[in-house]
């Protein structure tokens, strides 16, 4: 049925240590023996790794390469595949991929190794879409997310919660379709109460599972000089992780993605443009607006060595709009990484750390990215702070409703820039991260959809119960809720209510 | 003299009734054949029609120009409305009948309907005209009667052959029907009928894989030996209630009946008969109700005692039940007494309805106690509860065994995949239920009529009708037990009211010929005032003035602290039409369109967003699967799923993602196949 041979390159694009090349196929053997030349002669065997060399059709080598060959159906795809794992680099891996494609293979589209695992039955739909969150994960915590995902844990979650729900549906339609049987009351609500609370649960859980798996972008804003591109530069090496540099989306800004607490974040710099004569562009008003346009969050950055000036507010006003923290960067005569600022030293200038607040007293984001309470924000003299729901510089105070942490950095000695990066995967993450071993989360849009349509109707099915409204459209809402959480699991409301209902109640002529 | 027809309807149950009559309505030249002419329509259970979803059903036959409900009207000794508080899609209508003049009154219809002819015989053999000669012995002088080619020659018990070009296949218990009560066994279609034996191995000659189903029935008792002083009363609705849809001079406290234009009659004037069915009951069942809108007996309550699960429980080894006597599944909504004080071992008391069978019977039908334990313990057992001490059984309860098709061997018009122009319905196919078996009665006749007259068939989706969502059922789930619908089953129900099945579905019946034209044009002025008023009620607008509220406190309303239209305050749980029509100057009209309005005005959200569901899915779900599918050749799919598609062969892709053991993948893997096929079609 599907006649030709795909190839493509399975590992993230970028410097990495390993690149692959995978072949899934008829003719992925015969195309494999074309392209590869192993030091030792004979043919490649089934789960047996061959070192040699990948040659172009003149015997050039183009690279040093592990292969191996999976035979059809134990491979992913179940069709033929051979992995070539060639020396990380775009150079090498492109080379190997050409002469594939030459030999006879047709580039894959995106995810269709995915697509023939799928539809050669290998994998279940479920974990053909994990798999490509998995395809998709940047970073670690991602992976894992996708790893717990397609070992069934979100499937058992909500199955748990149906197989209860199930109990109150059963009575309900025991109510309406046996209403001659003497059928003893029952009250659904507690059980509708705690089943909502469970899907709630897992739904705030996919917000960070969706951050997770598809990242954020964060734009640094704020007037020439107070130490953007430093600042970026830090951020980059607080990631240990690749770096990958991206080409500005705008002609005007540059974009950089590092891991901040292992969410794929792209950091969007307005910094390293050309001084322009006009006052107003040399401020880069124009170029924070574009930078902020498509952010989920800013990082307003001021220069904690110089009180505001009416430029910072003129930058500030800009953030209004989105989640914010308010960085103030040159902190340099902090100790690195101490955590707390030498507050003796600071209460002379401009005075952050007033503001500054213990780890984890944050102001949270919530699900749908407001701040739970106004934030106060900063003035030039610290001795404001104290009524401080304004944000104001002599002559100007700026109330900024969004605000969600204040950080002080110093981009030289690198003091504050891991908290920096802690408290913008926290604001990303609404307020909190989950450890490493509890790390469940929802992290596929199918599945927070189908969530997110079964709150509805449960809480209209709560709803319905305090409004008095007929027992039926309450069947009806949890019907529809149940069928929302089966999407996930593949279940639908069917005989298994049946099931529920003549196991529990005696009814009948 | 003829035996050539354009369809032979065999067996005369309520599937059979309906099918002959749409048939012959359709006007196809239709023969109706049955073992017993006395026992058109018979009610071999419990004499009473309706109930949540099966009410439904009957509303909805009514509304494509069927039987049951307009023969439910004429004939029911008591009506009532049920699940009245419980929400708009579940209100059902259920009725108590009067078994013997339902049978008359079915016999009487259809023997006024043109085109349709009725005989008496058992059929034996259904010979397809491609064996006729080969292996079948049919002389050829026969066949000699054939005026046109048939596909189908039907021989009867006395030897006697009919040609048909269509068969619709009603047989219900009577294939190779075995009853059963303790360790009496005797062949049975029901009590005191016998079984269509030859007929249920011919069908598994033809190919058919059949099933063994049960069901059960309880014993009759003998009203006078019941002490009705310690019974509970249950009576009829005191306000006038049918099931049939009549528009014209429907008056109430009266007894006659619209006649429907030429439709159908009630009886030869358009009355009921009064005299001969209403009048004094014989038996002097206590408590009737003879001064209303119509005369109605009630029903009555009595409940088991400890002795009597006792008396089960002691005998259970001489329980067919449990002693492996019965081979067949039986209904668990159905579920036999012994079955229920097995099973719900702490339940220390189950009701029982005594059902009085008719106007003029001692006969009483003792419902919730279906049994086939032994003769003596069925007495014993009745005679533990108090108003029973004296009782005397008439007839005893008893199981019965019969034989059905197994799922997946007809497709959504009725038809049997293995054999063009055979349609079934009814019991055959697996269900329970004189209302599943109507329902499906009317749409076999249907699609034979269009098989026949080489239209394209007729199928009504899920969100059409619960006539849908049972066909529908029907042909993709895996029967296990005896299928009985439910309002649980049908998922666009608040769709599905009994309220608007005629603005749903006479349209629709009327463009098959099976209602007049004067009645479809009231249909459509229904939904026209329906439409109007809704309208006029959105644009009322009522405001908060201390008049207003003053008005709606008499009326026990909570006030209003806003201006809103008449149609949000409808919305209010506590408003009811009735109640502001007057104070408001609310539109009025006939009460039938009123019901709608209001219906519509309250549940309005709740109606949209279903309405919306059904949008969503209605893409994928009309989506073709073609006949010549090659599912074998599908790589991918799961060897569970391929043999589930194989044996159902889903017409659209919503069946198919219905199907028992079908997972989304499936469904996806045979989309992407779809997909395929199309783009190498459109090059």
């Amino acid at each position: 049925m599907y006649d030709d041979t795909i190839a493509a390159i399975a590992t993230p694009p970028g410097e990495g240590g390993i690149g692959v090349v995978r072949l899934s196929g008829r003719e992925a053997l015969s195309i494999a023996n074309q392209i590869f030349r192993p030091l030792r002669p004979g043919p490649l065997r089934p789960y047996r790794l061959r070192y040699g060399h990948v040659v172009e059709v003149d015997g050039t080598v183009v690279d040093e390469a592990l292969a191996a060959y999976m035979r059809a159906p134990r491979s992913f795809t179940c069709e033929d595949v051979v992995e070539f794992s060639c020396h990380g680099g775009p150079l090498p891996v492109q080379r190997t991929l050409g002469l594939a494609l030459a030999a006879g293979a047709r580039l894959a589209k995106p995810g269709e190794f995915t697509m023939r695992a799928f539809l050669n039955g290998r994998i279940d739909l479920t974990q053909a879409e994990a798999t490509l969150d998995i395809i998709r994960a940047q970073t670690a915590t991602g992976l894992a997310l996708a790893q717990a995902q397609l070992g069934g844990w979100l499937a058992h979650e909500v199955r748990r919660i149906r197989t209860d729900l199930l109990e109150a549906l059963a009575y309900v339609t025991v109510v309406v379709d046996f209403p001659e049987d003497e059928v003893e009351s029952q009250d659904v609500t507690p059980n509708l109460s705690r089943n909502l609370a469970a899907v709630e649960r897992l739904l705030a859980s996919a917000d960070q599972g969706v951050v997770y798996r598809q990242g954020a972008r964060v734009a640094l804003v704020g007037r020439p000089n107070v130490g953007k591109s430093s600042l970026l530069n830090a951020l980059l090496r607080a990631d240990r992780a690749i770096v990958t540099p991206i080409a500005g989306t705008t002609r005007d800004t540059l974009e950089e993605t590092a891991n901040l607490g292992g969410i794929p974040v792209v950091l969007i710099d307005t910094a390293g443009i050309t001084e322009s004569a006009d006052p107003v562009e040399r401020l880069g008003v124009e170029r924070s607006r574009a930078a902020l346009a498509g952010a989920d969050l800013a990082l307003l950055v001021f220069d904690s060595q110089r009180p505001p000036e009416a430029d910072d507010m003129q930058i500030a006003a800009l953030t209004l709009e989105k989640p914010t923290i308010l960085v103030w960067n040159k902190d340099d005569t902090q100790e690195p990484r101490t955590g707390e600022p030498r507050t003796g030293q600071l209460e002379n200038r401009a005075c952050p750390e007033r503001s500054r607040r213990e780890p984890g007293t944050e102001n949270r984001m919530t699900a749908e990215g407001r701040i739970e309470e106004p934030i106060i924000a900063v003035s030039s003299c610290h001795s404001s702070l104290a009524g401080g729901s304004g944000f104001s510089v002599p002559g100007s105070t700026l109330h900024h409703p969004r605000l969600i942490a204040t950080v002080a950095t110093s981009a030289l000695t690198g003091a504050g820039i891991d908290e920096l990066a802690q408290s913008v995967a926290q604001a990303l993450l609404g307020g909190h991260a989950p450890t490493a071993g509890e790390a469940h989360l929802v992290s596929n849009p199918r599945h927070r959809d189908a969530l997110e349509r079964a709150v509805t109707h449960l809480r209209a099915a709560m709803q319905s119960r305090s409004l008095a409204v007929p027992t039926d459209l309450l069947a009806g809402d949890l019907t529809t809720a149940l069928n929302a959480l089966g999407e996930i699991t593949g279940e639908t409301v069917g005989d298994d209510l049946l099931d529920v209902i003549f196991s529990r109640f005696c009814i009948g002529k | 003299m003829n035996t050539t027809y354009d369809i032979i309807v065999i067996g005369a149950g309520h599937a059979g009734c309906e099918a002959a009559h749409a048939a012959a309505r359709m006007g196809c030249r239709t023969l109706l054949l049955t073992i017993d002419l006395d026992k058109l329509a018979h009610m071999s259970c419990n004499p009473s029609i309706g109930g949540p979803a099966k009410g439904h059903l009957v509303r909805e036959i009514d509304a494509m120009g069927g039987l049951m409900g307009r023969i439910t009207d004429g004939s029911f000794i008591q009506i009532r409305m049920l699940n009245e508080s419980k929400g708009p899609a579940v209100q059902a209508l259920r009725a108590q009948c009067d078994k013997r003049h339902y049978a008359r009154l079915m016999k009487e219809t259809l023997e006024t309907v043109p085109n349709l002819d009725i005989r008496q015989a058992m059929v034996e053999r259904i010979v397809p005209a491609r064996t006729e000669n080969a292996s079948t012995g049919v002389s050829s002088s026969d066949s000699a009667f054939s005026l046109q080619p048939s596909a189908f020659a039907v021989v009867t018990h006395t030897g006697w052959t009919y040609h048909a070009r269509a068969l619709v296949l009603t047989t219900g218990t009577f294939l190779r029907g075995r009853a059963i009560t303790g360790q009496a066994i005797w062949g049975a279609g029901r009590a005191g009928e016998a079984p269509a034996v030859a007929l249920g191995e011919d069908l598994a000659s033809l190919g058919f894989p059949l099933v063994r189903l049960k069901t059960g029935t309880p014993p009759r008792i003998n009203a006078r030996t019941i002490d009705f002083s310690q019974t509970d009363v249950q009576h009829g609705s005191p306000v006038p209630l049918h099931f049939g849809h009549y528009y014209h001079q429907f008056a109430e406290n009266s007894l006659q009946f619209a006649t429907e234009l030429g439709e159908s009659l009630l009886t030869a004037n358009g009355q009921l008969p009064t005299e001969a069915f209403c009048s004094p009951p014989a038996p002097i069942y206590p408590q009737p109700y003879l001064d209303g809108w119509r005369p109605q007996l009630p029903c009555y309550l009595v409940h088991t005692t400890a002795e009597f699960h006792e008396l089960v429980r002691q005998n259970l080894d001489r329980a067919p039940m449990f002693s492996g006597v019965i081979e067949g599944v039986g209904p668990r909504y159905c579920p036999s007494i012994e079955d229920k004080i097995v099973r719900f071992a702490d339940k220390e008391r189950h009701g029982l309805f005594l059902e009085p069978e008719g106007w003029t019977t001692n006969e009483v039908y003792v419902q919730g106690c279906n049994t086939s334990l032994p003769e003596d313990v069925q007495w014993a057992m009745l005679r533990s509860i108090p108003a029973l001490r004296n009782v005397e059984l008439m007839r005893v309860g008893y199981a019965i065994e019969y034989d059905a098709v197994a799922t997946g061997e007809i497709s959504a018009d009725m038809q049997a995949k293995r054999l063009a122009g055979l349609f079934l319905a009814g019991q055959i196919n697996g269900t329970t239920g004189y209302e599943e078996a109507a329902a499906q009665g009317l749409m076999a006749g249907i699609n034979a009529a269009r098989y026949v007259q080489r239209q394209p068939s007729v199928i009504l989706r899920r969100d059409e009708a619960y006539i849908g969502v049972l066909i529908d059922d029907l042909v993709t789930k895996e029967i296990h037990e005896p299928y009985r619908m439910f309002t649980s089953r049908a998922e666009h129900r608040l769709l599905l009211r009994g309220d608007n099945a005629d603005l749903r579905l006479t349209p629709l019946a009327y463009e098959l010929g099976l209602v007049d034209g004067a009645r479809a044009a009231a249909v459509a002025d229904k939904q026209a005032q329906v439409n109007r008023t809704l309208a006029e009620l959105r644009e009322r607008r009522i405001y908060p003035s201390a008049a207003t509220n003053a008005t709606l406190a008499e009326a026990g309303i909570v006030p209003i602290s806003g201006p809103m239209n008449a149609e949000e305050l409808l919305r209010r749980p506590d408003v009811r039409y009735a109640q502001v029509k007057q104070s408001f100057n609310l539109p009025d009209g006939p009460a039938h369109v009123l019901e709608t309005v209001e219906v519509e005005a309250k549940y309005g959200g709740y109606i949209e967003r279903q309405q919306r569901e059904v949008e969503r899915i209605r893409k994928m779900e009309s989506r073709r699967i073609p006949a010549d599918f090659d599912y074998a050749a599908l790589s991918g799919l799961r060897n569970e799923a391929r043999a589930v598609f194989l044996r159902f062969c889903p017409a659209t892709l919503g069946q198919a993602s219905r199907l028992a053991g079908i997972n989304p993948a499936d469904v996806a893997i045979v989309l992407f196949a779809l997909e395929r096929r199309r783009e190498r079609a459109t090059g």
